[in-house]
């Protein structure tokens, strides 16, 4: 449905103010729904056409059914993707929506401007429905039920992919190493060469030689050589499918590494958005009469929960801050060696950097290294940030600490990879059976076995032999195993 | 933009929904699990096993970052889940189901093709008693009476517009006959029920909690089939120790009394509702009886069976006696029952011995299809 005029004045003014600021989009596109349409298009993860798949139906129906109860509605949906797509409800303020507008503005130019989406497929809208002939062919072709088994066990590892893989030209794990390539071993200098002898002892050397072949020809039999995080792509690459299976696992795993990057910059990607759809409502379109209702809207948005924290929140209030500390000059070693407590409160440089920061800002971080470098004790304490952990006699969560450190460690973990386990493939020939070996890095947190369980059936049936994790459990290593009918979990040497 | 695929995504996840229901249907009859998750016209039903598992962490050993007033040893509030953030926080640790609304009709359905129970016939009248009109749509004929004036309004602007004879200085809007719209209806059928469920249930010392849990589960689920079949239902419910008297549901499923137990009291003030409010040749009557099998006396049971043989069995479309055991009853109200009743059609007999019996019992009743 094509914009009412008064919303295509609001869109025009607001793109324009947009612009002053320096914000830079790719072309946007709103369209009003209706509130029905709305919950169909955010069920498919606002995306109007995918692959057919009854999760999407699943979250359709959780959507409408909170809509229904009045738990939360949709205001906004917008689709990283040139030109880039929002959806603004029908029904909404006009207050609302242009908040939405605002808002929209923000994450477009994050979208285009911020390193880590720079990899990420700009026609996406049309990939996504080229994804959805392809699935439907082969359900014309293969059956619902064969399909979407199988969809169901792709989508189960769709987690298990190596997030940095766009950024970074890796040589070829596998390689081609065929011996050829082993060192020789390390000779000490001798400086008469009738020492050479005593030196370095033929013997020697030809045990030091047998031994570094012993580990090259190790190396050569592993396979992979080294332990792979892409599990998908190894899957893809070596599991025994068939021509379509393939194909629809590098589908899932493709939409699987468009959305990561939002994943990996959610922080400060609301952040932004909320950062400039506050400061153009409030500087420049807001009327008195608006003023009240924009209040509110925008303190729903940040409301804070004691049990997570909210990203708009965060985002929004760092952004400010880092705009704050650049603007006065409290940053670097002056600032951070000055121990007189009264002079740092009312340090003031007045060197006017903060506009120009935050963008660069915008430009080159993701919620990790934003927060890594940005998160300052001040902030912490100012924004009350604490961490909780589960407390085993009262079966519920207790404060933990208000500590910097221990806060930011603990954003930092639940950050890293998604607050996703690292998983690896170790070894396709386990045992020497083919069997499949994964391993779990463990840094601190258990995986859960129920899922767990779970998810190595579903593995079993994409590699069709048995198939292991190595993880820890409770300080212990254990080695959970399935062979296609059966869960085990044994402790496990070696 | 094209069509929206959502629909059939979202048949396809009732489809899987469905059956997942029915391989655990058993399960949700004998743990009674579902009862208390009823809404109007709809159950909600944990599905299990539906989310797509994930290598993923533990929930206890996770904890988190949180926002807010407190000290270091305080315990963390519930707070709002985030909007938009798909139920993160406040999961509880381990139980991974999604809560699925399925209409009562479709439960049921899913029941009868579990149970395989036959269709009813119901007996009685077919014919409708009352009627009612609703104003459905608009056109362009009718009583002035009925004339909808924005409509016609709008009509005759639209067109004097677009025939230029709209002056915006003098904005006189004429409307002739071809701009008038009146208001149309649809006469519709009010549903008439014709079907009563009469239950009675003995409330004497020797009914515990669990006995009354399992007529609780029954009797739901007899209603959730029986609902199916018939446009309109009502039920009735009469408690009884040595007397009887009609209650509500509530009080029907909490009340507990204590001291002896006469059957027939039950069963005549049974007979009392049926003459009363319920024609036998337009009704169908559906009464069923839970006790532990206790009665108080030879005579008593005797007047019973009488009761039964006189006016109610022949009266219902069928008499169905549950008994549950109970570890101070005697049973022998069944045995009464079996000898004078053998092999009849009309009064079915069923003993629950516990919750996982449940099942079989509801097919017993109903698997006659009457």
């Amino acid at each position: 449905m094509s914009l009412p005029k008064h919303l295509v004045d609001a869109q025009i003014e607001i793109e324009a103010h947009a612009r002053r600021y320096g914000l830079d989009f790719f072309a946007t596109v709103f369209e009003l729904i209706d509130y029905e349409r709305m919950n169909e298009v955010a069920a498919l993860g606002g995306f109007p056409v995918r692959y057919p798949h009854w999760r999407f139906g699943m979250e359709y129906e959780r959507l409408k059914k909170s809509f229904a109860y009045g738990l939360h509605k949709i205001y906004e949906l917008v689709i990283n993707n040139d030109p880039c797509y929002a959806y603004l409800l029908e029904g909404n303020s006009m207050t609302d929506q242009k908040m939405v507008m605002a808002h929209v503005y923000g994450h477009c130019d994050f979208f285009k401007n911020n390193q880590w989406f720079s990899p990420t497929n700009r026609k996406m809208m049309d990939q996504m429905a080229n994804h959805g002939a392809r699935v439907r062919r082969y359900v014309d072709r293969h059956g619902v039920e064969e399909v979407e088994d199988f969809i169901d066990v792709c989508i189960s590892i769709d987690n298990l992919i190596d997030r940095h893989s766009p950024y970074i030209q890796r040589p070829s794990s596998q390689g081609d190493s065929d011996g050829e390539t082993t060192s020789s071993p390390q000779k000490l200098t001798a400086r008469r060469s009738y020492l050479e002898r005593y030196i370095n002892p033929d013997e020697v050397i030809q045990r030091e030689q047998d031994r570094l072949q012993q580990e090259a020809d190790e190396l050569a039999s592993r396979f992979p050589q080294h332990p792979q995080l892409d599990v998908m792509a190894f899957l893809a690459a070596y599991a025994p499918l068939k021509k379509w299976q393939q194909d629809v696992i590098n589908i899932v795993a493709a939409e699987s590494y468009y959305f990561s990057p939002q994943g990996m910059t959610k922080i400060m990607n609301e952040g932004w958005a909320s950062y400039w759809h506050s400061r153009i409502m409030t500087q420049d379109v807001l009327t008195c009469a608006e003023i009240v209702d924009f209040a509110d809207n925008h303190a729903a948005t940040m409301a804070t929960s004691p049990r997570s924290i909210n990203p708009y929140k965060i985002g929004i209030e760092l952004f400010r801050d880092i705009e704050d500390r650049w603007n006065r000059g409290r940053f670097g070693k002056d600032y951070d060696e000055c121990h007189d407590l009264d002079e740092k409160l009312h340090w003031d440089r007045g060197l006017g950097l903060g506009r120009e920061k935050i963008f660069q800002v915008r430009r080159i971080y993701n919620d990790v290294t934003f927060l890594d470098e940005f998160l300052t004790p001040e902030f912490c304490w100012r924004q009350k940030l604490f961490t909780y952990e589960y407390n085993r006699k009262r079966q519920g969560f207790d404060i933990f600490s208000t500590d910097f450190k221990t806060i930011k460690q603990k954003m930092l973990s639940q950050l890293t990879n998604f607050g996703q386990p690292f998983i690896y493939v170790e070894d396709a020939n386990f045992a020497n059976r083919g069997e499949l070996l994964l391993w779990h890095r463990h840094d601190g947190v258990d995986l859960d076995v129920k899922y767990g369980r779970e998810t190595l059936s579903n593995i079993h049936s994409i590699w069709s032999r048995p198939v292991h994790i190595r993880t820890r459990i409770e300080g212990k290593p254990r080695l959970w195993s399935h062979d296609g009918t059966e869960f085990t979990d044994g402790p496990f040497e070696g | 933009m094209s069509i929206l695929n959502i629909q059939k995504d979202h048949s396809r996840f009732r489809k899987i929904v469905r059956g997942k229901i029915k391989e655990n249907l058993k399960k949700y009859i004998s743990q009674g699990e579902l009862i208390g998750r009823q809404g109007k016209d709809t159950v909600s039903i944990p599905v299990p096993q539906i989310e797509t598992p994930r290598f993923r962490f533990g929930e206890q050993q996770k904890g988190g970052v949180g926002q807010g007033d407190g000290q270091p040893g305080d315990p963390v509030g519930q707070g709002e889940p985030q909007p938009g953030e798909p139920g993160e926080a406040g999961k509880d640790p381990g139980s991974h189901s999604v809560e699925v609304d399925v209409h009562l009709d479709e439960l049921a359905e899913i029941l009868g093709e579990e149970l395989e129970l036959p269709k009813i016939e119901p007996k009685g009248l077919d014919k409708i008693q009352s009627t009612r009109d609703r104003y459905i749509g608009i056109r362009s004929v009718g009583p002035e009476t009925l004339r909808h004036f924005r409509r016609t309004y709008k009509q005759a602007l639209l067109r004097q517009i677009s025939s230029g004879t709209y002056n915006p200085k003098n904005p006189i809007v004429v409307p002739r006959r071809e701009d008038k719209r009146y208001r149309s209806w649809r006469t519709e059928n009010l549903p008439q029920s014709n079907a009563v469920i009469i239950y009675m249930m003995d409330v004497s010392g020797s009914m515990g909690d669990e006995q009354k849990e399992m007529v609780r589960i029954e009797s739901f689920w007899i209603d959730t089939w029986l609902r199916s079949q018939y446009e309109g239902i009502e039920s009735r419910y009469i408690i009884h120790d040595a007397s009887a008297k009609e209650v509500d549901r509530h009080t029907f499923f909490h009340t507990r009394e204590s001291g002896g137990t006469m059957i027939s009291s039950a069963y005549k003030l049974a007979c009392e509702i049926i003459d009363a409010d319920y024609p036998v040749d337009e009704w169908n009557i559906y009464p069923f009886h839970f006790s532990d099998g206790d009665n108080w006396s030879v005579d008593d049971t005797l007047t019973c069976i009488q009761l039964l043989k006189d006016v109610l069995v022949p009266k219902a479309n069928v008499f169905c006696y549950g008994q549950v055991d109970s570890p101070y009853g005697s049973g022998q109200f069944i045995k009464d029952l079996r000898e004078h009743f053998p092999d009849s059609d009309d009064l079915i007999v069923s003993e629950i011995k516990n919750k996982d019996a449940i099942v079989e019992s509801i097919k017993e009743f109903l698997g006659k299809g009457k």
